[in-house]
């Protein structure tokens, strides 16, 4: 689905959300009127550090503002943008930065959810969809960690061999499934139906109030043991504390 | 042969580049005082690697604990560099996870020696997952009172995630070869060229990822020598800090971080972001000794209470 197809979907005519150098930002309003803030990334445009500094001071704007209005946050990106001047001026602050107001905004009573309907990679994905309380995808989305030809140069396989294995294995192939079975995407929606309702049908269940990505992971079968290792720390630290 | 000598561990003349993780934390806390979680005894290997044709490692390059300090209660989790390059995968993300998790219920700090290369490839999804968790948990840990302290001076360095990672933790102590990252410099160069990024230029790596630029652009909070009696000091001086995490932390932050590319935005080098600081001989920046860098330093953008 299009940015646009998928505002028209949960807002019909009624928001202002506009696309500025691949950063989506806007609000709408919900089936009964309540206000929604929307910010992400669109047009498969990488993150730098220009772009998530204006993210996270929209974000941080929000969980000022005083309303417990939701944040959604549509992801189509490329990966971090990979360049010398982002790593000169601290790309890994600003990505961190971003995610942790997202975490912040959310404990201050803003639920955060995170909409992948195209692509997104390695560190923009963790400092935008990744750090939001609830991650749903379109069919047609494609996360990845990193792209082949990358991971051939980092792991110093060949790309035939890594193609070769990215069909065959869940845990490391790119891919929307995969992310699923981790337990990193909670759901994916049917743009069948309709989208206002599906994301009403959010935010009507209660917020989490622990991360279950470990658990969902576990029993998809794509992480079978971060829960249970998770868990067994845990048990032992406290034991001996 | 002279086993009276060859049998005397002495943590202090360590040089944390070079060491174990394990010999890291050993010299770091107090002596005999770490009770490693999970430890290698347990087998918590990979359930991934086989598929490659890995060989895997019984504590999965991660070593997780408790110790004391000064005789306080910490908690402790080392990186090894020397496995797969530090690499976050499913056990070894997990087993942070577990502890950032216990300091948020045991309202403990958390001391984490980093030294990775980022997320583990052939374990890639499970691993890019683990390091969103890991971050929600030292967040989630940080707002209820605990203090996380980044350790950056191993040989992998603190890349990809492992970066996003650091800059959660509410302070950073860096060494010079304390190079923290998003994009490791090959990855740059294959993806745009040589032009942009000259891998095999090990001074523009260094000037570019280093911790004497870190340090001066408040990317870390501490410049220290490369052993542990340096590191244990800085800790205990960070310590002294709240290390809280709040809505008027990320106000900070955000000022802080828009304030830097005001000032340097426009630079393409180092170098230049050190003469706008307002250091005289900016280029010699690399080959100053600790002593003469911190005396030149003075002028350094600092984090305190931003990140």
């Amino acid at each position: 689905m299009t940015l646009a197809e998928i505002l028209a979907g949960l807002f019909r005519g009624s928001h202002d959300v506009a696309v500025t150098d691949g950063l989506i930002l806007g609000t709408g309003r919900r089936t009964g009127g309540g206000l929604v803030h929307v910010l992400g990334i669109a047009e498969g445009a990488p993150l730098g550090i220009d772009g998530a500094l204006i993210l996270a001071g929209r974000v941080l704007a929000i969980a000022r503002s005083g309303d417990d209005a939701p944040i959604l946050m549509p992801i189509d990106s490329a990966s971090q943008r990979m360049s010398r001047r982002d790593e000169l001026l601290g790309l890994n602050e600003c990505l961190a930065h971003l995610a942790k107001a997202l975490m912040l905004a959310e404990a201050e009573g803003h639920r955060t959810l995170g909409l992948l309907y195209g692509r997104s990679a390695a560190g923009a994905f963790i400092a935008t969809a990744l750090a939001t309380g609830h991650l749903v995808a379109l069919p047609g989305a494609h996360p990845e960690v990193m792209d082949l030809p990358s991971m051939a140069r980092v792991t110093k396989l060949s790309l035939d061999v890594l193609t070769e294995k990215a069909r065959a294995t869940a845990v490391f192939a790119p891919g929307l499934d995969n992310l699923v079975r981790t337990g990193a995407i909670h759901e994916t929606w049917d743009p069948e139906k309709s989208l206002a309702e599906q994301w009403e049908t959010c935010l009507a269940a209660p917020p989490a109030s622990s991360d279950r990505r470990d658990r969902l992971g576990a029993e998809r079968g794509g992480r079978p043991c971060a829960a249970a290792i998770a868990e067994r720390v845990a048990a032992r630290i406290a034991d001996h504390a | 042969m002279n086993p009276a000598i060859d049998l005397v561990f002495e943590p202090e003349a360590l040089s944390w580049y070079e060491a174990s993780a394990r010999q890291r934390v050993a010299a770091l806390v107090d002596p005999g005082s770490f009770h490693e979680a999970v430890g290698a005894e347990e087998r918590a290997t990979s359930p991934h690697l086989a598929l490659f044709d890995l060989p895997e490692q019984f504590d999965d390059g991660m070593i997780v604990g408790r110790a004391t300090l000064d005789g306080a209660p910490i908690l402790v989790a080392a990186q090894e560099g020397r496995f797969m390059g530090g690499a976050v995968g499913e056990v070894h993300g997990a087993k942070l996870v577990g502890l950032l998790r216990a300091a948020q219920s045991l309202s403990l700090d958390v001391l984490i020696l980093f030294d990775t290369g980022g997320v583990r490839l052939q374990e890639a999804n499970a691993g890019e997952t683990a390091i969103a968790e890991i971050m929600r948990a030292l967040v989630d840990a940080r707002r209820a009172g605990s203090r996380v302290v980044g350790l950056i001076g191993g040989r992998s360095g603190c890349y990809g995630g492992g970066g996003l990672i650091a800059a959660c933790c509410s302070a950073l102590v860096v060494t010079e070869q304390g190079r923290i990252s998003v994009t490791g410099p090959e990855v740059i160069e294959t993806n745009r060229g040589v032009e942009e990024f000259d891998a095999r230029d090990r001074a523009l790596v260094w000037r570019t990822m280093g911790g004497k630029h870190r340090y001066l652009m408040g990317g870390a909070d501490v410049f220290v020598d490369d052993g542990p009696g340096a590191f244990r000091d800085a800790v205990r001086e960070v310590l002294k800090a709240p290390g809280r995490l709040d809505l008027d932390t990320l106000d900070a932050e955000q000022a802080r971080l828009e304030r830097r590319l005001a000032r340097f935005g426009a630079a393409t080098d180092a170098v230049a972001v050190w003469s706008a600081l307002g250091i005289a001989d900016a280029a010699a920046v690399p080959g100053l000794s600790t002593r003469a860098f911190r005396a030149v330093a003075t002028c350094r953008e600092s984090a305190d209470d931003a990140r």
